[in-house]
């Protein structure tokens, strides 16, 4: 593994769908890098693109695709240069996998799950069934699910046991990259505690690296590395996790952290006026402007992207 | 609607009035029979087994548990959606069990409940004013200009505002925080009593979470409303509410006041709830959470003694799983059921 190179840097990745209102620019421009086990946390609200950068990244695209350009360099490699085929054959789920939302829910209830875990690897892989089912009661252990429940159904498993399972299927090929896209929304404190264990152990015992997109800061924090806030298709922030939950630069992320409620800690939660922008006509200029108590006559232009000791924020107030 | 005078069990005639509770709830049972092939009975899920509380009028409180453990059914046994098994529900004074269908429409229109998912629970094909107008119907007011009063004056006290901009819309054109704020204007347009939330910002984003709890938090205070607020979030509901309740396997384990539950747990089960909870901190990405081992018992077969025995880290062999824990009182107003407390 050289270390002098990256596992994956995105530039300029764009993604708009065509609607019948007009394009929506749903991932507009966005740079960020992510280095061999490491973790980065995209945060941002419902609606900023998050899940459509997934999609862009892992090119699981709908149909209504009006503009998908940008390059992804995955190990070197610019994979935005493969063809379909080529990128189904040697990337998705060979190099990176996903975890997408609400994965315990998206199991196949009639195929048992050590079935359903070891697929990915009798189909990028290509071992046989009874080969693939080694891989995947590897993969179980790793993720804490007890060896017999390779034989069960999903209705059989809890919320929690149903999740680990869908982290299996994403390890079981052995990605360098796991997307995981909300991966806790739907369960409880103590279930997301668990799987964040979970979580941190592989990256841990495997050298797995993350992508973890959510809207729930507290809980990114128990795996971030790094963070990047994105709001309106753009990236808005890209900070170290230690600088970032002490002292956020960017207005919009440092309202985004006053915003969450604090178990140890008596200061009231605020929140942030207004409603992000349509991502069919973003406005010119600052996007977040609308909603900034810190904006000025500069933010009507297009904020640069600045570069501060290794951080970089979008904003004005930087240059 | 508010004096009412009515018969206790003991035939005392007692008037409404701020020391009684609004609500009290005694030793609630509700089991559902679980039936073989359609019928013959194999079994009961126990969801809610021997829960007791008071809720006084103005004040809100929590009720804090996982998925399953049983407080979806509480709700819905308070909303009077469910028959309680055993026990009884007392608002204002008067036994639930013994209300008829007239006295349950006038319990219904005392009571607002405020569904967890707004997009689920806005008709789709109404508009906002056809929303708001239905429970004003339904309570049999036949003065269209008095309805339309009462409708300008909820979606005012939710902020959503300028009515006419919102009235004719429906539900799809709003945003999630907007569609929250409807479902809220509804609870609240018959002027109830009581706020029964279902995890009333969970499906929201973080910057508006605040700004709807904080509209509940007003309301509650202006209107001296009762609130009951069902979830699973501690770190939330410890700013907007005066006691959490955290309930286990169909039990209330812990009943405290905000302060003394957040900085003197008592029960094992509440503090890995609070061990689980993680404010934003990098520190978290370099540790484990001590998360207690297993899951929640199944209610149809709950384990003997104290329920939370077989994950416990401090569970006294011999006592705790032989037998079932009363509620304890270590300090004032702070009750616990757990064999450690025993004195």
């Amino acid at each position: 593994m050289p270390k002098h190179q990256k596992l994956l840097q995105i530039k300029n990745l764009t993604l708009h769908f065509r609607t019948q209102k007009g394009d929506v620019q749903a991932v507009d421009g966005v740079d960020f890098e992510l280095d061999y086990n490491r973790a980065v946390v995209i945060l941002g609200e419902s609606g900023c693109g998050k899940s459509s950068l997934a999609k862009a990244i892992l090119r699981l695209l709908p149909r209504n695709v009006s503009k998908y350009a940008g390059s992804i360099i995955f190990e070197g490699n610019d994979v935005m240069q493969l063809s379909d085929e080529e990128y189904r054959q040697n990337v998705r789920w060979v190099a990176m996998s996903l975890v997408p939302q609400a994965a315990m829910n998206a199991l196949n209830p009639v195929i048992r799950v050590g079935d359903q875990v070891a697929e990915p690897a009798v189909v990028h892989l290509g071992l046989s069934k009874t080969e693939a089912l080694q891989p995947a009661l590897k993969m179980f252990r790793h993720v804490g699910v007890p060896d017999d429940f390779i034989d069960r159904y999903p209705f059989e498993l809890s919320g929690g046991m149903r999740q680990r399972v869908a982290i299996a299927m994403a390890l079981v090929t052995s990605p360098g990259l796991i997307i995981l896209d909300e991966p806790t929304s739907a369960l409880d404190v103590l279930t997301q505690a668990n799987i964040f264990n979970v979580l941190k152990r592989i990256k841990q015992e495997l050298g797995t690296s993350f992508i973890l997109i959510t809207h729930d800061i507290a809980t990114s924090s128990e795996l971030a590395d790094d963070v990047a806030v994105m709001y309106a298709g753009q990236i808005v922030e890209v900070s170290d996790a230690r600088r970032f939950f002490h002292e956020p630069l960017h207005p919009y992320s440092q309202k985004l952290m006053a915003s969450v409620p604090r178990l140890r800690q008596e200061k009231d939660p605020e929140f942030i006026t207004g409603q992000p922008p349509s991502l069919i006509n973003p406005p010119k200029g600052c996007r977040f402007a609308a909603r900034c108590p810190k904006r000025f006559a500069k933010c009507d232009e297009e904020p640069p992207v600045i570069e501060q000791d290794g951080r970089k924020v979008k904003c004005w107030l930087y240059a | 609607m508010s004096n009412i005078t009515t018969n206790t069990a003991e035939g005392k005639m007692v008037s409404s009035s701020d020391k009684q509770p609004l609500v009290s709830i005694q030793n609630l049972r509700v089991w559902f029979e679980l039936r073989r092939f359609g019928f013959g009975h194999a079994g009961w899920v126990r969801a809610v087994d021997g829960v007791s509380f008071d809720l006084a009028a103005g004040e809100a409180i929590a009720v804090v548990g996982e998925s399953g453990c049983g407080k979806s059914s509480l709700m819905k046994s308070i909303l009077g959606l469910y028959k309680p098994t055993e026990g009884d529900i007392l608002f204002d004074g008067t036994k639930m069990s013994e209300y008829d269908r007239a006295k349950m429409r006038w319990y219904h229109s005392r009571v607002g409940y405020i569904q967890q998912d707004p997009y689920g629970a806005l008709p789709p094909f109404m508009t906002v004013a056809r929303i708001l107008e239905e429970p004003l119907i339904v309570a049999g007011i036949k003065d269209k200009a008095e309805r339309e009063q009462r409708i300008l004056k909820a979606m005012e006290e939710v902020k959503l505002t300028p009515q006419e901009d919102f009235l004719p819309k429906f539900p799809h054109m709003l945003s999630g925080g907007q569609q929250q704020r409807v479902v809220i204007a509804r609870a609240m347009i018959m002027e109830p009593k009581l706020l029964v939330a279902d995890e009333p910002v969970s499906m929201l984003d973080a910057s508006v979470r605040v700004e709807i709890l904080k509209l509940l938090r007003n309301l509650q205070e202006n209107h001296h409303l009762s609130v009951i607020y069902i979830t699973h979030d501690l770190a939330t509901v410890s700013y907007f509410s005066e006691r959490i309740f955290v309930m286990y396997a169909g039990k209330l384990v812990e009943k405290a006041k905000v302060q003394q539950l957040l900085h003197n747990a008592l029960h094992p089960y509440t503090h890995a709830l609070l061990a689980a909870t993680s404010d934003p901190d990098a520190d978290n990405a370099t540790r484990f959470r001590d998360v207690p081992p297993g899951e929640p018992p199944s209610l149809v077969k709950p384990p003997t003694g104290c329920r939370f025995h077989p994950r416990c880290p401090k569970a006294i062999a011999g006592l705790c799983e032989k037998e079932d824990p009363p509620e304890f009182e270590p300090e004032p107003g702070h009750l616990v059921a757990c064999w450690l407390y025993k004195e």
